[in-house]
C-alpha cells in the first residue's frame, strides 16, 4: 500500500462524503455502493477517477504491492510563486491528499506474473509532472529494465507541472529516454490511460506504449479542448479527446471498462513478457536489440557492455 | 567544454538579485518580445548565412509536408550535417503558410524520418528550435500530435549519431522539445524556453492572460536563466538590439558555436555519446527523499500503528523514531536536512 500521510484528519466522518452525484446520469449514488463497484457509475457507466490505493487494488493481486522510493518530495526549485508560493501548494497538496506527490512506484504480482507498476494520482496538483513524477517513472522503467519485468504505467495527469518550469519539460525527455532503453531491450510496456491523460504526459510516455490501453470516456489530449477551440474557429468533433476518439484515430489499441481491465491485462501479459533469452550484447538491457544494428555496426562489432545507470 | 560567453542579464535571483520587481519584470518581457520578433532570422535566415550546400527535403512520408517544420542537407563551416528546425515566416502570408511555426504530427515525423536518415548516413544532426508550440487544433490531435512528439523525443533519446541543438527564439513546451533533445543545448542570448506559454500559464495560475509578464518572470524562461538551472549548455550573445538587428553577425557567432561543438562531439564512441546524452537528461530536477513519514505528531489513533507496519515491511534505510523529525537517508547524508538529489 502506499503511504499515507498521517494529516488526513477525520474528513471521512463528513455526512457530505457518503454521497457522490453521477455527473453523467446525475444519479445520486452511495459512497460505500460506488467503492464497491470500482467507482463506476451501475446506472450509466460512468467511470470515476480512481485515487492511487484503489488503483493498485484494482490491478494487482492481494497484498503483492511494494511500494518503491516513497519518500520522493518536490522542491522549489525556481522559487515559484503565482498566487501561492509553490510549496505552499505542495503542503496543501499532501495534506489534501495524503500522498507525497501525484505518483506512486512499486512491485507486484498480477495473476502472478511479476510486474512493474507506476500509477498517477490525478487528485494531487492535477497529477502534473514534476521532477519527482518523473523521477518515479524513470526508476520504474529503470528497474523494469534491470529485472525485465513487464512495466506498467497508469497515467492520470492534466500535464507538466507549470511551477517547476522547463525542468519539468525536461521531465518528458528523462521518462521518454529511459522508455527508449527499455523497449529496445524488449521488455515490454503497457500505457493504459485514465481521465485525464493530457499535455506532457500524453506527449511522452504515455502514448508510447507497446499496447495502449483507455478507460471509457477518459479526455485524453494534447491540448486542453478549450485551447484549442480558442486558437481555431472550428467546431471541435464530437467525442473529441475522447479515449473513443483515440481509438479511433489509432492512438489506443483497447478501450476496456474497468471491470474488464484487470483481466484485460492479465491476458496481455501472457503475450508482454521480456524476452528470457535476451541477445547476448544486451544481457544488461542497455544494447538496442529491437532496432536493427546498422551496417557500421555489423562491420565494427558490437557496442561494448555497460551498466544502464550512466 | 565550451568556454562560457561574458553575459550579464538582470534576471531571476540566482543570477543576480533583482532590485526591482517592475524592472526584472520589463527586462525578462522585452527578452520575451525580441524571441517573437517577427523580423528575428529563422532556421532557414540562419542556415542562408552560417551554411553551404544547402538541400532541404520535404515531406514527412505519410501525409504531407509541414511547412513549419524544415529540414535537410547542409554544410556548416565545411562539415556536413542534417539539420532540422522549425520555421516561421517574417510576413503574414508567409506565416500563415507556416503556421506561425507551430507544427501538426508530419512536421514531427519529418523530423523523426531526417533524424533516422543522419543516423544511417552517420552525419550529425543540428536542429533549431522556435516555436510558440504545436498547434493545438482537431487536425493536429486526430493525427495524434502527441504520439509525434513523444517518438520524436524518444528517436533523439537513441540516436546514434550527434546532435547539437540550437534554441533560437521561442521554446515553447513539447512542441520545441520534440526538436531539442540534444547532446549540447545551446541558446541564443534573447531566446525563450518554457514549459508552457507566458500568457497559458498565467490563464490557469492566475486565471487571467493579464498575469503573463509576471508568470514570464516566475518560470525563469529566459537563456540566462535555463542556462543557471542547466537545462541548457551556453548562451550565444547576439548583436546590440538583438538577432534581428545583424542577423549574418548572429549566424556567424552561432556557425563558430556550433561547429565547436560538432568537432568535440564526433570524438565520441557512441557508446560513450548515448549514455552521456542519457545521463544529461536523466541528472534533470531536484527533489528530496525523506526516509519516513515523520513530519508531524499523528493525529488519528491508529496511525502509529500502521506507521510502524510500514516500518516493517522492508524499508531498511528508515532510522529515527519517525516522529516530529525529519530524518534522513544516513548512508548519503548525516546531515539533519532532507538530502537533496540531483541526479
Amino acid at each position: 500500500m502506499p503511504i499515507k500521510l498521517p494529516f488526513s484528519g477525520r474528513r471521512q466522518s463528513h455526512p457530505t462524503d457518503l454521497w457522490t452525484q453521477c455527473p453523467d446520469c446525475q444519479e445520486m449514488l452511495y459512497n460505500k455502493q460506488l467503492d464497491k463497484n470500482q467507482r463506476v457509475c451501475p446506472r450509466c457507466g460512468h467511470h470515476f477517477r480512481l485515487r492511487v490505493d484503489a488503483r493498485i487494488g484494482l490491478l494487482l493481486d492481494r497484498d503483492s504491492f511494494r511500494e518503491q522510493d516513497p519518500g520522493l518530495e518536490s522542491v522549489d526549485m525556481l522559487g515559484f510563486v503565482d498566487q501561492k508560493p509553490y510549496p505552499e501548494r505542495l503542503e496543501a497538496a499532501r495534506k489534501g491528499t495524503g500522498v507525497r506527490d501525484a505518483a506512486v512506484w512499486g512491485t507486484g504480482t498480477m495473476s502472478g506474473t511479476k510486474v512493474a507498476l507506476c500509477v498517477m494520482d490525478f487528485a494531487f496538483m492535477g497529477g502534473s509532472m514534476g521532477t519527482v513524477v518523473g523521477e518515479k517513472v524513470t526508476r520504474a522503467a529503470e528497474h523494469a529494465l534491470a529485472e525485465r519485468l513487464p512495466l506498467i504505467i497508469v497515467s492520470a495527469s492534466g500535464g507538466a507541472r507549470m511551477q517547476e518550469g522547463t525542468l519539468s519539460l525536461m521531465q518528458l525527455a528523462k521518462t521518454v529516454a529511459a522508455l527508449g532503453r527499455l523497449q529496445d531491450a524488449g521488455v515490454p510496456f503497457i500505457s493504459l490511460m485514465t481521465d485525464p491523460t493530457t499535455g506532457g504526459v500524453f506527449a511522452s510516455f504515455a502514448a508510447l506504449g507497446d499496447v495502449n490501453l483507455a478507460e471509457p470516456k477518459a479526455l485524453i489530449g494534447f491540448a486542453g479542448a478549450r485551447v484549442a477551440a480558442g486558437t481555431i474557429s472550428e467546431a471541435l468533433p464530437e467525442g473529441f479527446q475522447r479515449a473513443e476518439f483515440l481509438f479511433e484515430h489509432g492512438f489506443v489499441d483497447l478501450v476496456v471498462p474497468r471491470p474488464r481491465l484487470r483481466e484485460t491485462i492479465v491476458g496481455l501479459l501472457r503475450y508482454l513478457r521480456a524476452s528470457t533469452a535476451p541477445d547476448k550484447s544486451s544481457g544488461n538491457g542497455s544494447s538496442p536489440m529491437a532496432r536493427p544494428l546498422s551496417y557500421l555496426e555489423t562491420l565494427t562489432g558490437r557496442e561494448p557492455q555497460e551498466a544502464v545507470r550512466g | 567544454m565550451a568556454e562560457q560567453p561574458a553575459i550579464a542579464v538582470p534576471v531571476g535571483d540566482q543570477v543576480a538579485p533583482p532590485v526591482d520587481q517592475d524592472e526584472l519584470r520589463n527586462a525578462v518581457w522585452a527578452r520575451v518580445q525580441l524571441a517573437r520578433n517577427v523580423h528575428r532570422p529563422h532556421t532557414l535566415e540562419l542556415l542562408r548565412a552560417m551554411a553551404t550546400d544547402v538541400i532541404q527535403l520535404h515531406g514527412d512520408r505519410l501525409f504531407r509536408d509541414d511547412p513549419a517544420v524544415v529540414g535537410g542537407f547542409c554544410r556548416i563551416d565545411g562539415r556536413r550535417a542534417v539539420f532540422v528546425g522549425h520555421q516561421k515566416g517574417d510576413e503574414v502570408n508567409e506565416n500563415v503558410r507556416r503556421n506561425f511555426g507551430m507544427p501538426h504530427p508530419e512536421g514531427y515525423r519529418k523530423a523523426i524520418r531526417l533524424y533516422l536518415l543522419a543516423e544511417r548516413l552517420q552525419l550529425p544532426v543540428v536542429t533549431f528550435v522556435d516555436t510558440p508550440g504545436a498547434f493545438p487544433g482537431p487536425a493536429s490531435e486526430e493525427r495524434g500530435v502527441a504520439e509525434a512528439i513523444a517518438r520524436s523525443i524518444q528517436v533523439m533519446a537513441g540516436l546514434r549519431t550527434p546532435i547539437v541543438t540550437v534554441i533560437t527564439g521561442e521554446g515553447g513546451s513539447g512542441g520545441a522539445l520534440a526538436l531539442a533533445v540534444g547532446d549540447v543545448v545551446i541558446a541564443l542570448e534573447n531566446s525563450v524556453y518554457s514549459v508552457i506559454s507566458p500568457e497559458g500559464a498565467a490563464s490557469i495560475l492566475w486565471r487571467s492572460p493579464g498575469y503573463a509578464q509576471q508568470a514570464a518572470v516566475a518560470m525563469r524562461l529566459t537563456a540566462a536563466e535555463q542556462l543557471a538551472l542547466r537545462v541548457i549548455d551556453e548562451v550565444v550573445p547576439e548583436p546590440v538590439g538583438g538577432a534581428h538587428e545583424q542577423p549574418d553577425a548572429t549566424a556567424r557567432a552561432l556557425r563558430s558555436r556550433i561547429a565547436y561543438h560538432l568537432d568535440a562531439l564526433a570524438g565520441r564512441d557512441r557508446r560513450t555519446l548515448l549514455d552521456a546524452r542519457y545521463a544529461r537528461y536523466r541528472r534533470m530536477g531536484e527533489f528530496v527523499t525523506i526516509t519516513s513519514a515523520g513530519e508531524p505528531k499523528p493525529e488519528r489513533g491508529g496511525w502509529a500503528d500502521r506507521f510502524r507496519q510500514f516500518l516493517e515491511s522492508g524499508r531498511a534505510a528508515i532510522v529515527g523514531d519517525g516522529v516530529g523529525t525529519l530524518p534522513t537517508d544516513t548512508d548519503l547524508d548525516e546531515s539533519d536536512l532532507p538530502l537533496r538529489e540531483d541526479v
